[in-house]
């Protein structure tokens, strides 16, 4: 079985709402992502090829690893390591693009992870300072600085992950950022290393029992990511749980059915 | 001190009037080996009179209490047997700067009388999220073995390492002489660590936060309250870091039964109401973390400036930092203290230059400034101007983005240079820089030891010439022939690489982002920085190549870091198989084919005696 599988299928995807649902192709598809089209998500997947969005989640919490991946230049002066069938795995590509006129305005960038190298100390407390300020005075002079209030962090747990994470969820503005972050998050739990971990929840995936994201909000209620505007999700959740798809029935029975009915 | 150097092998001519003889014991052929068993094998234990290799080591160890700095103390140890004992039961600090270079069990085993242990953990670049949570670096197996070996044991500092609340209950419990704890760049505890801390340290003097992660999730402990009832030893409090609000009538009341108090730094929960009436208690401080600095009037109504200025005209305060939330306001009421005072952070006011100005201009002993890049190029200039004995200057970014306005540049930087001709560290954010100034500060800052320019946006060159930024750097390394630390930045070719190498013969650390065209770049680094301890490198485009030109250099280095370079796995095994004694540690971001042309995407790796760790987390690849 492990065989004819790339590495793509044991990937885990997450299901959330938020991707724009423009039939782009993806990378690969296991046929398994039931519980995604259910709710009309779709993953948006960078193939190897194409240079695609350069979405990057810039992490303000040294905790988060957030990488960020999926900065491809066709240009890019690197070649592609032999065997590599993603988009660069490296946090962030080196670009052959001809340097920007410095008084020309520019279009925001892609953040990289840890660039500039400030403290995410300072990056929070000025953060903080900066959202108070455009409280008072009704507006901002600074662009590209992530602007919210201070940051919510939420533990996010997945089943059969050997230790939690955690997110700020004021650094994301969609669930497709974060559906994006968490999938980056845990999939080092397939890293090779020749443990059982990995083993088994390659193998979770691959049975089909699929991983659903749940949250706890204010009111202590485990409730199915995706139902409610972001602003209101980020609000009410407490934290952040991916369960096994067979646990989430009581979430989800559509989804289950339509797994069923598909495999 | 010829007679030692003969060690046991023929009798000390002055040392004692004995004859030859004498402990032989241990045979002279292993003369150079560290023998850690210790002791002097001759004359049956309990001799009455001290063997002469007994009073000489006697006399070695008095004199070896002299030495304190660590390069002298290694080079001591390595004369010979009775040296290397004498040495190892006299070294009171032990520093280790990479706490998985030796087991804890070997360090204590060799050392016997250590009072004051230093120990870092994680890579810098773990400050940056390049580091994913759960790394490692975890104290618990260091505290578990340092409490039966040094009871007498009083200062522990730890950087950037994982600290859990029952550590520091041990470490509480373990040392009843315990005086100093000091944790910079730390995680994994709360308020409830430091509560045994307080309570159980009587003689603290010393509990220095600094920029930690404070675990918000448990419930909150009024730790403040948890300190000896009685007046306490302590020395320096810092917990600006400590984000949640505490006790603040228990910190008065602290701060008062504190007779020898020099260093308060509060948390920004303190607003100017509160601070002065702390200055009151304690006006023998030196060193104030203001915290909020604007005021939230309670019972007694809004404090006027000059009732702040008064407190201030009454304190001895030579360092003044804080100002999370400052109201510019009130920044008059410093005024009567800038005359003294030698460090000054700002770095957490956004202060325009006109605020700036009217308090910089008085401070003209100032030898430490922490500033946001707010106060622009005209704010530096007056720094520049007063300034003149200005020895540190940290310049921060108040949006650390790439794209950001960016207020400072070379026009500030090269005021700078003209001013400040004394100048040993700096560090400057900024998003336009021109080799010209850079050269300038090479010209009128000889003193440089640390020089970190970070150009924001990546591969900025010259903004003037639209050259790569080699020149500059070239001429820093140049000129400043105390140059032990540099952080490059901007479009950098290789040529700025052979700079570093062939002049750059101090530098200790070296940080590299986004830069270089090819390996040689490594190559010249590797091959002419022969001081080189630690170099952290990402984002460049460096190859198993030019990894494997530095294999004959990497025992004399502390570690070696790279994150998004084009390492392969290949590369890397072949530098594991290579050598033995270093561990190397390989981190990917995504799971990838399995195979040796498989991309590396972090890679640390650093010598060590103690050999591949057991507490690696399943995203580390030990090979």
């Amino acid at each position: 079985m492990a065989a004819d599988l790339g590495f793509e299928a044991t990937e885990l995807r997450l299901g959330l709402p938020g991707g724009g649902g423009d039939g782009e192709a993806r990378n690969n598809s296991s046929g398994k992502r039931c519980f995604a089209e259910t709710i009309d998500l779709k993953l948006k997947l960078e193939p190897a090829a194409a240079a695609v969005e350069k979405e990057v989640v810039a992490a303000a919490e040294r905790e988060v690893d957030i990488v960020a991946g999926e900065k491809e230049d066709a240009a890019a002066p690197l070649p592609a390591a032999g065997g590599m069938k993603r988009s660069p795995s490296q946090s962030s590509v080196v670009t052959a693009a001809p340097l920007p006129d410095p008084d020309k305005p520019r279009a925001p960038k892609a953040q990289v992870v840890g660039w500039p190298p400030v403290r995410s100390f300072r990056k929070n407390i000025l953060a903080v300072q900066a959202d108070k300020e455009k409280g008072g005075a009704g507006g901002s002079k600074d662009d590209g600085e992530k602007s919210s209030a201070a940051a919510a962090f939420v533990k996010v747990s997945m089943d059969g992950a050997p230790y939690l994470r955690k997110v700020d969820l004021k650094m994301y503005k969609s669930y497709h950022e974060l559906s994006k972050a968490l999938e980056k998050m845990f999939s080092s739990f397939t890293i090779v290393n020749g443990g059982m971990n990995e083993m088994k929840v390659a193998d979770d995936v691959l049975n089909g029992s699929e991983y659903v994201p749940t949250y706890e909000d204010k009111d202590g209620d485990w409730m199915l990511v995706g139902d409610v505007p972001w602003e209101m999700f980020v609000e009410s959740c407490k934290r952040l749980r991916i369960m096994k798809g067979s646990e989430a029935i009581g979430l989800a029975p559509r989804a289950m059915e339509k797994c069923k009915n598909r495999s | 001190m010829r007679d030692a150097e003969e060690g046991s092998e023929s009798p000390p001519s002055q040392m004692s009037g004995d004859g030859p003889g004498g402990s032989g014991g241990e045979s002279e052929s292993d003369r150079w080996m560290p023998d850690l068993r210790g002791g002097n094998g001759g004359g049956g234990g309990g001799g009455r009179w001290a063997p002469p290799d007994q009073v000489l080591e006697n006399v070695l160890e008095s004199v070896l209490e002299f030495l304190t700095a660590a390069r002298d103390r290694n080079a001591a140890s390595l004369v010979c047997r009775s040296w290397y004992r004498a040495e190892a039961q006299t070294r009171r600090e032990l520093f280790i700067g990479n706490c998985y270079a030796v087991s804890p069990r070997r360090a204590v085993e060799r050392f016997g009388g250590v009072r004051d242990v230093v120990l870092k953990g994680k890579p810098r670049f773990a400050d940056f999220s390049l580091v994913p949570y759960g790394w490692g670096a975890y104290v618990s197996p260091w505290v578990a073995a340092l409490g039966p070996a040094y009871p007498r044991l009083e200062r522990i500092c730890l950087k950037r390492m994982t600290v859990s609340n029952d550590d520091l209950a041990l470490i509480a419990k373990s040392f009843p002489l315990f005086k100093e704890l000091s944790l910079v760049c730390c995680e994994g505890f709360s308020t409830h660590g430091l509560a045994a801390i307080a309570e159980w340290c009587r003689y603290l003097r010393v509990l220095d936060l600094i920029e930690d992660y404070i675990d918000e999730e448990d419930e909150l402990v009024d730790w403040i309250s948890k300190f000896p009832e009685s007046n306490t030893s302590l020395e320096s409090l810092v917990f600006d870091c400590v984000s949640v609000p505490f006790n603040f009538e228990a910190l008065e009341a602290l701060v008062a039964r504190s007779p020898a108090l020099r260093r308060l730094r509060v948390n920004h929960h303190v607003p100017v109401e509160q601070l002065r009436s702390l200055m009151a208690k304690a006006p023998q401080l030196t060193h104030l973390g203001t915290g909020a600095f604007r005021s939230e009037p309670g019972p007694g109504g809004v404090l006027s400036v000059s009732e702040l200025a008064t407190s201030f005209a009454a304190s001895r305060l030579l360092c003044l930092s804080g100002f999370r939330d400052v109201n510019p306001e009130y920044l008059p009421a410093i005024h009567p203290v800038c005359v003294n005072l030698t460090s000054l952070n700002f770095s957490f006011a956004s202060l325009t230059a006109e605020e700036l100005i009217p308090v910089i201009r008085n401070c003209a002993r100032l030898r430490t400034f922490w500033v946001l890049d707010t106060v622009g190029d005209e704010g530096l200039r007056a720094v520049a101007e007063t300034c003149s004995d200005l020895r540190e200057l940290r310049v921060f970014p108040l949006n650390a983005t790439e794209d950001s306005e960016g207020s400072v540049s070379d026009v500030g930087l090269q005021a700078i240079s003209e001013g400040c001709h004394k100048l040993e560290l700096i560090l400057y954010f900024c998003q336009r820089m021109t080799n010209a100034a850079v050269i300038a500060m090479s010209k009128n800052c000889p003193d440089l030891v640390t020089f970190r320019l970070c150009i924001m946006g990546r591969h900025r060159p010259d903004r003037i010439t639209g050259e790569p930024m080699d020149d500059g750097f070239g001429a820093i390394v140049m000129n400043c022939k105390k140059l032990t630390r540099l952080s490059v930045s901007g479009l950098l070719t290789d040529k700025a690489f052979a700079y570093i190498g062939k002049y750059g013969k101090l530098i200790k650390t070296l940080s590299v982002a986004f830069a270089g065209n090819t390996d040689m770049s490594l190559q010249f680094v590797f091959e002419g920085c022969t001081r080189l301890q630690k170099l952290e490198v990402r984002d460049s485009p460096f190859s198993d190549k030019g990894l494997l030109s530095g294999l004959s250099y990497f025992y004399n280095m502390r570690f070696l870091w790279m994150n998004s370079c084009k390492l392969t796995m290949r590369g890397c095994r072949d530098v594991a198989q290579q050598m033995p004694d270093l561990v190397v540690e390989v981190m990917k971001d995504h799971p990838d084919d399995e195979g040796e042309m498989e991309t590396v995407d972090k890679l640390y790796l650093y010598r060590s005696l103690a050999g591949p760790r057991n507490d690696a987390p399943p995203f580390v690849n030990i090979l």
